[in-house]
């Protein structure tokens, strides 16, 4: 069994934990969804099927309630999140050939998290700082007046 | 218990927080014990101060000293100075806490609290929130111990009913009546619940009440529950305010050690519980019947009414929904009685009200204030007025279900009955205050992209229709309106009003209707010369540079980032409109203030 798995299982166990404290009490989901993203960062199909069994729930009301509040959310979001500012400036100054570099440098598309959770690639809303056009932020960095060939060298820092 | 010859107060609330004040109680718990006096000077953390503009705030008794925007290092010259030599650091005072002479005013003098009178948030920022026994020294759970002992439930509902007292969550509907309702509604078991989901942009009252007073809610609550007849409550929080989560957990937990909630409290035959449950992020969950549904586990989605909650709510059975600052006040209520509450006040509305005051004001802050005070009082003695010697322009209250109050409407005093007469209403006390530079369509703009998003989407009056209004208004702001989209705004607008499902829907429009009822002409400019007075639609600006004030030094060409400005030594630069995307970099690097927007 790989670390993964074995992980896996813990975290499942600590998740029975918390439904067996609420079994039994009046609206256990939006406690038992709670406790479940901060065990496993986001609430998978997987999750919502264990928490349907074990608390006789159809899944399809957990989906729906899952999708309904903004704070769930059903993909982990990475360590860091890289957001491109896809505001007008930056947009014309070349963000777009930014958000290509990175999305080939992490591999993924932009709105997903690689793998190893590292990192989530989000294209944001103007971030207010056109006056340094092209920018990135990863977590509260911010990265300016960016070329393609800077990229390669800024991701590397944070995957050590 | 022990005395000590001084206090420190030091506001714990979520704004003095963000800006470190944590870190300064540990300084100063550091250099007490550095010195010697740990044992002499106490560091207590408090609920809200109010005043936020100049947080973190810092107050030493007994001489009242209001220290404020105290940084870290202040503290080892308070320490030195002020509790070891007993001399006030002077320098580090909040200017409007002393008088000509530099000599220490009460708190009731100095402006920001002089026309305030705090009732429901009259321990925050005095009491230690995270102390049950100092709740307690401040009269605390002395209401429960007499309606337990001497009070009948028909008493309770009496006094709450004669006192006047409306809900403060928005709406304005009677509690006593509330009460009343629910206690006579027939069920095997019934609930009480705490709406505490306080989502407007932009207001943080019942989350300053949470976290600076949580037992006056606690102590209310399980007043209710006798009332009623209830043995359970439940506190819906928002879950993003986790200091408001912890402190109410830390209460909770108290109270029941000292036999307040529980089993048999007071030694009497009632018993009752109290419960945390979190929010997710959803608007829509303030609305009542929608809240009770998050606590059931579902999508807060609203449903229609009747059955009203106090008849068929929480799992189908008679609940009592009040919010966090309507709770507030019922232990005060009970302790003076109904003639104290009624005697504060305008005829219809009675007691205080507490509100955000935010924007473009000199104080922000939590101001409590009595229902018939002025907008001109709350902006410009409580508020300290405009900054940058602008001028006001519009007052908006109730967030997203409100509306855009004028300055000729600044001497209305205030009260559920007239904010709703001028186009606005109370809501839950969000206060934003609007200068010549904020854009009227820019405003109702925002709070439509806000109500858009946060529509649960059951009915389509609020799903649909929210949405349209939406495209008109950016159709608008882009420069792009026709004649006749103001009266299809309107048309829209009152059609949503009366056809949506709950609160939420009925309301959004508000903030739309409202600045055009008063600002018309700005949507008019905005169609007909498409023109942006306040300069904030970019898509109707130009960036131009003004001749003589320029210095051809080319900085700004350099910085644009499409290349629209041109010009050459000892000639004025010129920035062609076409290529220009309004980015405003080059405003803001030009040394000579030579570019503006128009």
């Amino acid at each position: 069994m790989s670390d993964i798995a074995l992980d896996q299982k813990e975290m499942f166990d600590e998740l029975q934990k918390v439904i067996d404290q609420w079994k039994g009490k009046e609206g256990p989901l939006m406690p038992v969804l709670h406790s479940a993203q901060e065990i496993f960062g986001c609430l998978s199909l997987d999750v919502q099927k264990y928490i349907s069994k074990e608390l006789d729930i159809p899944v399809s009301d957990i989906y729906g309630v899952a999708t309904f509040y903004s704070q769930f959310t059903l993909k982990p979001k990475g360590k860091y999140k890289v957001g491109v500012c896809m505001g007008t400036a930056c947009y014309v100054k070349g963000s777009q050939a930014i958000l290509d570099e990175l999305s080939k440098e992490l591999d993924m598309k932009p709105g997903d998290t690689t793998e190893d959770g590292l990192f989530t690639l989000e294209a944001t809303r103007c971030l207010g700082a056109c006056g340094l056009a092209p920018i990135i932020m990863i977590n509260d960095d911010v990265y300016g007046r960016l070329e393609t060939k800077d990229i390669k060298e800024i991701v590397a820092k944070y995957k050590e | 218990m022990e005395l000590y010859r001084s206090h420190v107060l030091v506001c714990g609330g979520t704004g003095c927080h963000s800006s470190g004040s944590s870190n300064i109680i540990e300084h100063f718990n550091r250099d007490l014990k550095e010195y010697g006096i740990d044992k002499e000077v106490q560091v207590v953390q408090t609920g809200c101060f109010g005043l936020c503009e100049v947080g973190p705030i810092v107050i030493v008794y007994p001489e009242g000293a209001f220290y404020s925007r105290v940084k870290d290092e202040d503290v080892t010259e308070i320490v030195s100075e002020h509790l070891v030599k007993g001399r006030i650091v002077k320098h580090l005072l909040y200017h409007d806490s002393i008088d000509q002479d530099e000599e220490i005013k009460s708190l009731d003098e100095v402006p920001f609290y002089q026309k305030q009178e705090r009732i429901a948030l009259r321990n925050c920022g005095v009491i230690n929130p995270e102390s049950i026994d100092e709740y307690i020294a401040f009269d605390g759970y002395k209401a429960l111990g007499k309606v337990l002992t001497e009070m009948t439930p028909e008493d309770v509902i009496e006094t709450i009913k004669a006192s006047g007292l409306r809900g403060r969550g928005g709406a304005g509907f009677p509690a006593g009546l509330k009460w009343e309702f629910t206690y006579k509604a027939q069920g095997d078991k019934k609930y009480i619940a705490c709406n505490a989901d306080e989502g407007d942009p932009g207001a943080f009252m019942d989350r300053s009440i949470l976290e600076g007073d949580p037992h006056a809610v606690i102590e209310a609550m399980t007043i209710a529950g006798y009332t009623v007849g209830a043995d359970q409550g439940y506190i819906y929080v928002r879950a993003e305010y986790p200091i408001a989560v912890k402190r109410m957990t830390i209460a909770i937990a108290q109270a029941r050690e000292y036999g307040l909630l529980g089993k048999n409290i007071l030694g009497t035959d009632f018993s009752f519980d109290l419960e945390i449950r979190l929010g997710a992020g959803a608007f829509v969950c303030g609305e009542e019947t929608a809240l009770l549904a998050s606590v059931e586990g579902d999508r807060g989605e609203p449903r229609p009414r009747p059955p009203f909650p106090a008849v068929k709510g929480l799992f189908g059975k008679p609940t009592l929904l009040n919010n966090v600052e309507t709770y507030a006040n019922i232990p005060q209520i009970i302790i003076n009685g109904p003639e104290w509450l009624q005697a504060i006040g305008t005829e219809k509305s009675k007691g205080t009200k507490v509100f955000a005051l935010g924007g473009k004001i000199n104080n922000t802050g939590l101001v409590e204030v009595p229902m018939g005070t002025t907008l001109r009082e709350i902006i410009y003695e409580v508020g300290g007025g405009i900054p940058n010697g602008k001028s006001f322009k519009a007052a908006q209250t109730g967030g997203p279900s409100g509306g855009c109050i004028p300055a000729q409407h600044l001497d209305t005093p205030i009260d559920y009955d007239s904010l709703t007469e001028i186009g606005s209403m109370m809501g839950s006390g969000g206060l934003i205050v609007m200068d010549e530079d904020n854009c009227m369509v820019d405003i109702a703009r925002f709070f439509l992209e806000f109500t858009v998003e946060e529509s649960c989407g059951k009915c389509p009056p609020c799903r649909i229709g929210t949405k349209r209004m939406l495209e008109l208004l950016n159709k608008i702001a882009e420069g792009k309106g026709e004649e006749g989209d103001i009266e299809k705004l309107i048309e829209l607008g009152e059609g949503i009003k009366v056809a949506s499902l709950c609160g939420l829907g009925q309301t959004a429009p508000n903030p739309v209707l409202s600045t055009i009822e008063y600002f018309r002409e700005e949507y008019e400019e905005h169609i007909r010369d498409k023109k942006c007075r306040a300069g904030v639609c970019q898509a109707l600006l130009q960036y131009i540079i003004i001749e003589d004030k320029c210095k051809s030094c080319g900085l700004c060409a350099k910085v644009c980032p499409v290349n629209a400005i041109s010009g050459q030594r000892k000639q004025p630069y010129v920035i062609d409109q076409d290529p220009c995307i309004k980015c405003g970099a080059c405003m803001e690097k030009c040394p000579f203030d030579a570019i503006v927007k128009r």
